[in-house]
């Protein structure tokens, strides 16, 4: 069994040296517990294999010259993952009532449970927080021109990703059903409805008829909290596929490096 | 061997013989191999279809689901002048409270002001708080006799007709009439319609969609709310 290496302990709190009569080789219980973690590890992997496939995620290669820039999808995923967890539990007390009751228990939230206002705060600022880090992302991977071959799929997923971004947006302005909530939201629709042809019907898709009702409300949560996020966290996984399988692009002002043989010519 | 015929063959012979299929017997021109893998797919296919078209047609319904007419009254004849409208609260959605009702102006039919050719048997002018542009709340100014909505500066005059900002159309009207009520005549409003610019009637549209010219046809009729 490998074992781990020990970790830096004062040595008054260091293990005693084992006696005589222990000291003949035996594996005791204590270094099994040491080394628990490790076989916990071994056993899982010796059955799913997956300690290949998360090096092949986590140590990868990336070019000279990577810099902060490149951690704003990373960011833009934490702000999704803030949201889908802040969202799960604010869920935990939204209802989704249009004669009174989504407003009523927003309020609740906001002025009755304890740290309520502070979660729907991460939630209704990370939104926006979301939003900017999906555009600064967006800004970096084009002037950085990483959306060209082979990537352009990635650009692709990503403008996806933008697009169902701005649907929870849209959907999520709804849900505390106050003023602002409804009026924004019927321009909205009628924004939506401007289109020729099939604007009308689609403006009757997202009200669930001619007006907003109660229809609209518990579409727009369904949409919010179901439908969307599903499709968004699957689309992260195809982007973050794509981008260990394709790996990152080099800053645009970084220099090719030489090749040796030239080098060793020039020379 | 001769190869045996690719399903994407056109010229694929219908004997059998053809089809060189090994141990094939009289009249098989398919490989069962072929046969099962179609069979495979067409059973996901239907397990497939069997619940997103019935999630679909769920989810566009209320496309198609048409709206049920209705009168509200809102007051008596006597409570409403002929130069100057009068605020009421009718419900335009029913069943969720005070989220679906909404302001409508209502004054008597004038017949030195009203003068356009097509509404004839309307005995009250009732005119919807709801901006032809997006759909904000217009307010009813008296001393400017103008309707003026907050959000992108919408102008209406008296008869709801634009007179200036972005709004493609009049603000929309709804139908009245009288009822007696314990002998009292009482002012009802009915459904709504929209105008185009020449106070002609049509099937209530959106705001945001004109129905001057190709309007009407751009932005059609919808079965969810027609007149």
């Amino acid at each position: 069994m490998p074992k781990i290496p020990t970790p830096p302990i004062p040595a008054p709190l260091k293990a005693p040296p084992p006696r005589p009569q222990e000291s003949n080789g035996a594996v005791r219980p204590v270094d099994h517990a040491a080394n628990a973690g490790t076989a916990v590890v071994d056993w899982v992997d010796e059955r799913t294999s997956l300690s290949g496939a998360a090096r092949w995620m986590m140590f990868r290669k990336v070019p000279k010259g990577t810099n902060w820039f490149y951690t704003l999808g990373s960011a833009t995923m934490f702000a999704f993952l803030n949201q889908a967890v802040t969202g799960v539990f604010l869920a935990m007390y939204y209802r989704p009532d249009a004669s009174g009751g989504a407003y009523e228990s927003i309020r609740y939230v906001t002025d009755d449970v304890f740290l309520g206002q502070f979660v729907r705060g991460m939630h209704k600022w990370g939104s926006t927080v979301m939003v900017v880090l999906v555009f600064l992302h967006m800004g970096r991977t084009f002037f950085f021109g990483a959306y060209k071959y082979p990537r352009e799929l990635n650009w692709v997923i990503g403008v996806v990703l933008l697009i169902l971004t701005m649907v929870m947006s849209f959907t999520g302005y709804l849900l505390p059903f106050d003023q602002r909530a409804f009026w924004a939201t019927q321009v909205g629709v009628n924004i939506n409805g401007t289109g020729p042809l099939v604007g009308p019907y689609l403006s009757d898709f997202l009200r669930g008829g001619s007006e907003i009702g109660a229809t609209t409300l518990s579409r727009f949560y369904a949409i919010h909290m179901l439908l969307v996020p599903g499709l968004i966290a699957a689309l992260i996984g195809a982007h973050l596929y794509l981008v260990a399988k394709l790996g990152t692009t080099a800053p645009p002002w970084s220099k090719a490096e030489k090749d040796p043989e030239l080098r060793e010519s020039e020379a | 061997m001769p190869p045996l015929a690719s399903k994407h063959d056109k010229h694929a012979s219908k004997y059998t013989l053809d089809r060189n299929i090994p141990g094939a017997f009289e009249g098989e021109t398919v490989t069962r191999r072929h046969f099962m893998t179609g069979s495979a797919h067409a059973a996901g296919a239907v397990a497939a279809l069997s619940f997103t078209l019935p999630a679909l047609g769920f989810a566009i319904g209320p496309i198609f689901k048409s709206k049920p007419h209705v009168w509200e009254t809102v007051g008596p004849t006597d409570m409403f002048p002929d130069n100057n409208y009068i605020p009421t609260v009718i419900t335009l959605t029913p069943g969720i409270g005070e989220a679906g009702k909404g302001l409508v102006y209502v004054r008597q039919k004038n017949p030195a002001i009203d003068t356009d050719p097509y509404d004839k048997n309307t005995p009250y002018i009732a005119i919807t708080s709801r901006c032809a542009h997006l759909g904000c709340p217009v307010r009813w100014v008296p001393a400017a006799e103008r309707f003026i909505c907050p959000c992108h500066g919408g102008v209406y005059d008296l008869l709801g007709r634009r007179v200036a900002g972005p709004p493609p159309r009049p603000l929309d009207r709804f139908y009245t009439r009288v009822v007696h009520v314990d002998g009292t005549p009482m002012v009802q409003i009915g459904s709504r319609f929209s105008v185009n610019s020449e106070l002609r009637r049509f099937s209530p549209r959106d705001p945001g969609e004109p129905i001057d010219g190709l309007g009407q046809y751009a932005y059609p009729s919808r079965p969810s709310i027609r007149r």
